[in-house]
């Protein structure tokens, strides 16, 4: 336990530090946040409940329109504004702009959560493949149609407030970065929290029966629901920030942009080990450092290499890091082994 | 007069996608795999076709060579890929064949350029109702050139030994190995199969409609959605819900207007999905 304390004190610290020691990767590490928390929430469903849902992109760009749009409609008339394009005909002044984020932040987070609450009844019913393809169908559906709404800028895009002219392009990093810094403990704090509780093994209950789960008395509905509450709102509140920060929304290359965030939320979680608390937080840090590295040498050859990246995953590594350390190092993770078992294992290769 | 010519496209844009979603059927039935990338093999075949008419061939003839191309793209993608997803679970089949179709996709608009083309046919149209209806040829042409071919693929599943051992594996695999049959060639021949099918069917899109690398994912969905609503191995219910998918998106077009068209298709697999959870639910079942 005290070297967990340890541990965690020291990735809290580096957190903190990180954008003074290295001050040119501001914005890939903000990035690098908001992969990490969808990582930690596809988790919920992809890892733990063994619900593969290609749906969580839903609430990623929901939270990103209703984030701008209220910090835009606060103060301004939204339809003007997104008539205008990038020609700012209005401006706003820091204190306009700190308030309308924090206001667009609750509900960019609270609104997916009302709306998974919404739809989870009919969707969550659905099992296995079908609740993939489903989720995938939604995703996509959204992106459609946001793309055909006038008001939140059909298919030119929309533009998100700038930052206020305090500090230039440092504090702007600075400030995206601790955000979404926040987000991501804010994140961790909640999952751990959560999976340290009943709910957690309610949740593994269901991935691996879900019919005996039920005749066991357990609502797996409400159950299931409240875990993609959970997902939503962190999915939300990261669509939000991230839309802040790239500060240009597109409804299906940025905001329901399937092809690659909700991808890359299966992919990373995967790649970690999927259903370890740890495992999303691997995977989204070294699918960033090998994503930013890789994206600079095949430059336009990027999703040529995503769609290999994604085949040899899924098809030689699909118990991720944590599986494979697991396999390697049992006794780390508290399992208990039989010495004399493994020696004759070990003799009969 | 206006829902007439819809109804008329959408019957015959739906034995377009009948035709691809026989291919989804069969390769779902035999291997129980679901095949995301299926939209992008339909828009290669289209590709192939068109390559064909900008070197001055009738790009008609694209329906014989974009399936003989397609059957060994499909055999060499089993071979990569596919049969090392077989057995596993289906979502790793459907994540895989994601990586597949985002792969064809970027691959394809390098190769092809990102724009939207079509290979005109030069078929003109056929006008009925005193000009109140009108249909171009290529639309009659490819719908019954779908019909010829799914036609002969049904006979030849019936009456072909190779046909009868896909048949058999996917009655039940494990016995069909026992009683001789090479199961991992009926896989290898089966996603041919079904490739070659997409790559009609591409042909015949890119002299009907239109094709752009991008414009897989729904042709996806769409025979998924005809699929799940026709059930496995129905070949009648197959082209019925081809045909009303087909009715469905002209009048959503007509109605909604263009720019909701695919929004309205993925919509309906939404509500298709749902309407089933809830009509399972009530015995207690779910859908498998």
């Amino acid at each position: 336990m005290n070297k967990n304390l340890i541990l965690y004190a020291a990735i809290l610290v580096f957190g903190i530090t990180a954008p003074f020691i290295f001050p040119a990767f501001k914005v890939q590490l903000s990035i690098l946040c908001v992969l990490i928390v969808l990582a930690l929430t596809w988790n919920i469903q992809g890892g733990e409940m063994g619900y593969n849902t290609f749906g969580n992109i839903l609430f990623y760009g929901l939270g990103m329109y209703l984030c701008a749009s209220v910090q835009v409609g606060m103060f301004f008339p939204l339809a003007e504004w997104t008539e205008s394009g990038g020609e700012k005909t209005f401006v706003h002044t820091p204190a306009q702009f700190f308030q309308g984020m924090a206001v667009g932040l609750v509900v960019a987070a609270v609104v997916p959560t009302i709306v998974a609450g919404l739809i989870g009844y009919s969707i969550l019913g659905l099992r296995g493949h079908y609740f993939a393809i489903c989720t995938l169908g939604l995703g996509v559906a959204a992106g459609e149609i946001s793309g055909g709404i006038e008001i939140i800028g059909a298919g030119q895009g929309f533009t998100t407030p700038p930052f206020p002219d305090v500090g230039g392009l440092e504090a702007r990093g600075e400030f995206f970065y601790f955000l979404s810094f926040m987000a991501v403990v804010l994140t961790f704090i909640a999952v751990r929290a959560i999976y340290s509780t009943r709910f957690k093994l309610i949740l593994n209950a269901i991935r691996d029966n879900e019919d005996k789960a039920e005749a066991m008395g357990i609502q797996t509905m409400k159950y299931k629901i409240i875990g993609w509450m959970i997902s939503a709102f962190f999915c939300g509140l990261a669509g939000g920030i991230m839309g802040g920060l790239v500060g240009y929304i597109d409804s299906t290359d940025v905001a329901f942009d399937g092809r690659e965030m909700g991808v890359f939320m299966v992919l990373m979680a995967i790649l970690g080990g999927k259903g370890t608390l740890w495992g999303p937080v691997i995977g989204a840090t070294v699918f960033h450092i090998f994503k930013e590295g890789f994206w600079t040498f095949f430059l336009g050859w990027q999703y040529v290499a995503l769609g290999v990246l994604i085949v040899v995953i899924v098809i030689y590594f699909p118990e991720g890091i944590m599986g494979w350390l697991r396999e390697k190092y049992p006794e780390r993770f508290g399992e208990v082994v039989d010495e004399a078992d493994r020696k004759a294992q070990v003799e009969l290769k | 007069m206006i829902s007439v010519q819809a109804c008329l496209d959408g019957i015959l844009l739906g034995i377009l996608f009948a035709l691809i979603a026989y291919g989804m059927a069969l390769q779902w039935g035999v291997m129980n795999i679901i095949n995301i990338a299926q939209g992008d093999l339909v828009i290669l075949g289209g590709y192939i076709a068109y390559f064909m008419y900008l070197y001055g061939i009738h790009p008609a003839w694209g329906v014989i060579v974009a399936p003989i191309i397609m059957y060994f793209v499909g055999v060499g993608l089993y071979k990569l890929v596919i049969n090392k997803v077989v057995d596993r679970d289906l979502f790793i089949s459907i994540l895989a064949t994601f990586g597949i179709s985002i792969l064809f996709m970027q691959l394809m608009n390098f190769a092809f350029g990102a724009d939207v083309v079509l290979a005109n046919s030069g078929y003109g149209t056929t006008f009925l109702f005193e000009s109140a209806v009108v249909l171009p040829n290529s639309k009659i042409f490819s719908a019954s050139i779908s019909i010829l071919f799914a036609i002969c693929l049904v006979i030849y599943m019936k009456k072909s030994k190779l046909g009868r051992a896909i048949r058999a594996t996917a009655q039940n695999a494990r016995a069909a190995k026992i009683l001789g049959v090479d199961t991992e060639k009926v896989y290898a021949a089966t996603f041919g199969i079904n490739a070659a099918l997409c790559g009609v069917a591409g042909a015949l899109i890119s002299i009907t409609f239109t094709i752009h690398p991008y414009m897989g994912l729904p042709y996806t969905i769409r025979s998924f959605m005809i699929v799940i609503v026709a059930g496995l191995g129905n070949l009648p219910g197959v082209a019925l819900s081809g045909m009303g998918l087909g009715v469905f998106e002209e009048f959503a077009d007509y109605i909604l207007g263009t720019e909701f068209r695919i929004g309205a298709v993925f919509l309906l697999l939404v509500l298709i999905l749902v309407y089933r959870r809830f009509k399972l639910s009530r015995k207690r079942e779910y859908l498998k």
